[in-house]
C-alpha cells in the first residue's frame, strides 16, 4: 500500500445534518489511479461522503462539514480557490443518468465549451474521442443530434461518464452508478472503470458486495456513519479483521 | 360496513355536485356572453375604431381596445418576464441551500399574488403622480407588470422546483458556474413549462381591469406612442355595459366575447407549446441537421478513401 501515491486524504471528517451526526471521524487515504470502493448498507453515509469530496454539500441547507479533505496538497473544504475549478478536477457519475437537456453531441461538448474551447473542429474530434472511449461511438455516430434522453438508460449512463471525462478530471466519483441498470449495462460500466483505472483515480460507492469484489483495489467499509474497516481488496475480502465486516461479508455472500 | 359505504356515497355526490357547478358556471357565462354578444359581433366591430356617437349606438368598432389590450398585456408580460426569469432562477440555483430564506421569499410572493389588482392600480397612480406622468400605455404596462411579476415568479418557481437535484449536481460537478447552470441547463430543461407560466401571466394581464383604470386611461384612437393613453378590452366592457342603451350593452358582451376568445387562443397555444411531443413535430431544424450529417458522412467517407488511395499510390 505504501508504494502507491495518495490522491485524496481525508482527515477527521465530520458531517452533521441538523442535529444528526451523519459521518463520524472519517479518515481515509485514497490511492492514486486505483479503484477505491466505499461499501456499506443504505443510509450509512456513503453518498454524503462522496458529495463532500467535490463539495456538492454546498447545495444543501442544514448541513455542516468539519475536517479536512486534501487533494494536491490543498484542503478543498477551506480553499480560497474557486469551487468550480475544484469540481472540474472530478467527474461525477450519479445513481440515475441525468443527461443534460441537449442533444448527444452537446452533452459531451458542454464541458469543453464551458471551459472555453469552442472551435468546431476541435470539438468534433474530442466528442468522437470521448464517445469512443466509452464504446458508444458506433451506437450513436449517426444520431448525434438526437436528444440525449432518447438513448437507453445504460447508454445514457455511459454518456454521463464520458461527459464527466471531458473536463479532464483526475478523479472519477461514482455514486452507485449501476444500481438503475440491467446486468449487461452494469457490466459495460464496470469494464469501463477497469479500463479507465490507469488514467483516473476512481471512488465508487456501492452496496453490492459482488461488484466491489469484481473491481475494487481498495475497500472502505462503512456502517452507520463510521468506518469499520479499510484496506486493500485482497486483505479485506480474504482476511477481515473486524467482527462487523465478517458478518457483513458472510451475510451477503451466500 | 354500512357507514363506510354511506360515507363513500356522500363524498361521491359532493364531488359530482361541485364538478357540475363548475361546468354549469362556465356554460352559463359562455352562453350569456354568446347569446348577447354574438349577434352584435361584426367585422366592422373588429376592424374599426369608434366613430362619433359610437357610445350612443352609432357606427364603429372596438379595434382601439383590442389593439390597446394586446399592446398593454404583451408589453407587461415581456417586462414581467425580464424580471421574473432571473428572480426565479436566482431562487432555485443561487439560494438552493438557503431553505429558510426561500420560504420567506415564497411567502412574500404569495402575499403579493393575493393583493387585489386595484391596490396595484392605486400604487401605480402614486408613482405616476410622483413622476408627473399622465395616464398612458407606459404607466399601464408598468403597473400591470408589477401586478403580474409575483404570479410569474411563483409559476416559474414551481416549474424549476421540478428539476431533479441530480441534474443540478451534474451541472455543477462539470465545473459550470451558477449562471451557466441556471441558463444552459436549468432553463433549457423546462422551457415548455416556462412558456405555460408566461402565458398564464399573459391571461391575467389581459383580463385585469382594476389596475389599469387609473393608469392607462381610455381613448378612441389606437396609441402611437408609449406616452399616449390607450383603450383596453376590460374597460371597453365596463364603459359600454354602464350605458343605458341596450344596443351598446350588447356591444359590451361582444367585447367580452372577443376578450374570452383572445384568452382561449392564448391558452390553446400554451397547451400546444408546452406539450413536448408537439414541439418535436415542428422541429424542422432537427430534420435539416440530420440531412446535413448524412451528407457530411458521405463526404468524410469519400475523403478517407481518397486519402487511403493516395497513400497506397505513394
Amino acid at each position: 500500500m505504501k508504494a502507491t501515491e495518495t490522491e485524496i486524504k481525508i482527515n477527521n471528517l465530520n458531517v452533521f445534518h441538523g442535529n444528526h451526526h451523519t459521518l463520524k471521524n472519517i479518515n481515509i487515504e485514497i490511492p492514486k489511479q486505483k479503484i477505491t470502493v466505499i461499501l456499506g448498507s443504505s443510509g450509512c453515509g456513503k453518498t454524503t461522503l462522496l458529495k463532500c469530496l467535490n463539495r456538492l454539500t454546498d447545495l444543501y441547507s442544514n448541513i455542516k462539514v468539519n475536517g479536512e479533505i486534501i487533494i494536491n496538497g490543498e484542503d478543498i473544504l477551506h480553499s480560497k480557490e474557486d469551487i468550480t475549478n475544484i469540481r472540474r478536477k472530478m467527474g461525477l457519475l450519479s445513481q440515475m443518468p441525468y443527461p443534460l437537456p441537449m442533444n448527444i453531441y452537446n452533452n459531451i461538448a458542454y464541458g469543453l465549451k464551458i471551459s472555453g474551447r469552442k472551435k468546431k473542429k476541435y470539438l468534433n474530434k474530442r466528442v468522437e474521442y470521448y464517445l469512443k472511449q466509452i464504446n458508444l461511438w458506433e451506437e450513436v455516430k449517426d444520431r448525434l443530434k438526437d436528444p440525449a434522453s432518447s438513448l437507453s438508460l445504460g447508454q445514457q449512463q455511459r454518456l454521463c461518464l464520458a461527459r464527466g471525462l471531458t473536463v479532464d478530471p483526475n478523479i472519477i466519483l461514482a455514486d452507485e452508478p449501476t444500481s438503475a441498470l440491467d446486468p449487461v449495462s452494469s457490466n459495460a460500466i464496470e469494464e469501463l472503470f477497469l479500463n479507465l483505472k490507469q488514467h483516473y483515480t476512481t471512488v465508487l460507492v456501492t452496496h453490492t458486495l459482488r461488484q466491489a469484489k469484481r473491481i475494487a483495489d481498495y475497500v472502505v467499509f462503512m456502517y452507520l456513519g463510521e468506518i469499520i474497516e479499510q484496506g486493500p481488496a485482497d486483505e479485506f475480502f480474504n482476511n477481515p479483521k473486524m467482527e462487523k465486516t465478517k458478518s457483513y461479508l458472510r451475510g451477503t455472500s451466500n | 360496513m354500512m357507514t363506510k359505504k354511506t360515507e363513500e356515497n356522500i363524498f361521491k355526490v359532493l364531488m359530482v355536485l361541485s364538478t357540475s357547478i363548475i361546468i354549469c358556471g362556465f356554460l352559463l357565462i359562455m352562453g350569456s356572453v354568446l347569446i348577447k354578444g354574438l349577434p352584435t359581433l361584426s367585422i366592422e366591430m373588429l376592424t374599426e375604431v369608434p366613430q362619433g356617437g359610437y357610445y350612443f349606438g352609432k357606427g364603429g368598432g372596438i379595434l382601439n381596445a383590442i389593439v390597446g389590450s394586446l399592446y398593454l398585456s404583451l408589453g407587461a408580460t415581456f417586462l414581467a418576464f425580464i424580471v421574473a426569469l432571473p428572480v426565479s432562477l436566482f431562487m432555485n440555483v443561487y439560494l438552493i441551500n438557503k431553505n429558510k430564506l426561500l420560504n420567506v421569499i415564497r411567502y412574500l410572493l404569495d402575499l403579493l399574488w393575493g393583493v387585489p389588482s386595484i391596490v396595484y392600480g392605486a400604487f401605480g397612480f402614486i408613482i405616476m403622480v410622483y413622476f408627473g406622468l399622465r395616464t398612458s400605455l407606459l404607466a399601464g404596462i408598468i403597473t400591470v407588470a408589477l401586478f403580474v411579476i409575483p404570479i410569474m415568479i411563483r409559476a416559474m418557481d414551481e416549474v424549476f422546483k421540478t428539476v431533479p437535484r441530480g441534474l443540478i449536481e451534474v451541472a455543477f460537478s462539470l465545473g459550470s458556474t451558477k449562471s451557466e447552470t441556471a441558463f444552459k441547463v436549468f432553463f433549457k430543461q423546462v422551457i415548455p413549462s416556462v412558456v405555460t407560466a408566461v402565458l398564464l401571466s399573459f391571461g391575467r394581464a389581459i383580463g385585469d381591469a382594476a389596475s389599469i383604470l387609473f393608469t392607462t386611461g381610455y381613448t378612441d384612437s389606437i396609441p402611437t406612442s408609449l406616452l399616449e393613453p390607450t383603450a383596453t378590452l376590460p374597460l371597453a366592457v365596463f364603459f359600454q355595459l354602464s350605458s343605458p342603451i341596450p344596443e351598446v350593452q350588447n356591444r359590451a358582451y361582444a367585447s367580452a366575447l372577443v376578450l374570452i376568445l383572445i384568452i382561449l387562443i392564448i391558452s390553446l397555444l400554451a397547451r400546444i407549446i408546452s406539450n413536448k411531443n408537439n414541439l418535436k413535430k415542428f422541429n424542422i431544424k432537427n430534420a435539416v441537421n440530420k440531412r446535413f450529417i448524412y451528407y457530411k458522412n458521405i463526404r468524410n467517407n469519400y475523403n478517407l478513401s481518397y486519402k487511403k488511395r493516395r497513400k497506397s499510390q505513394q
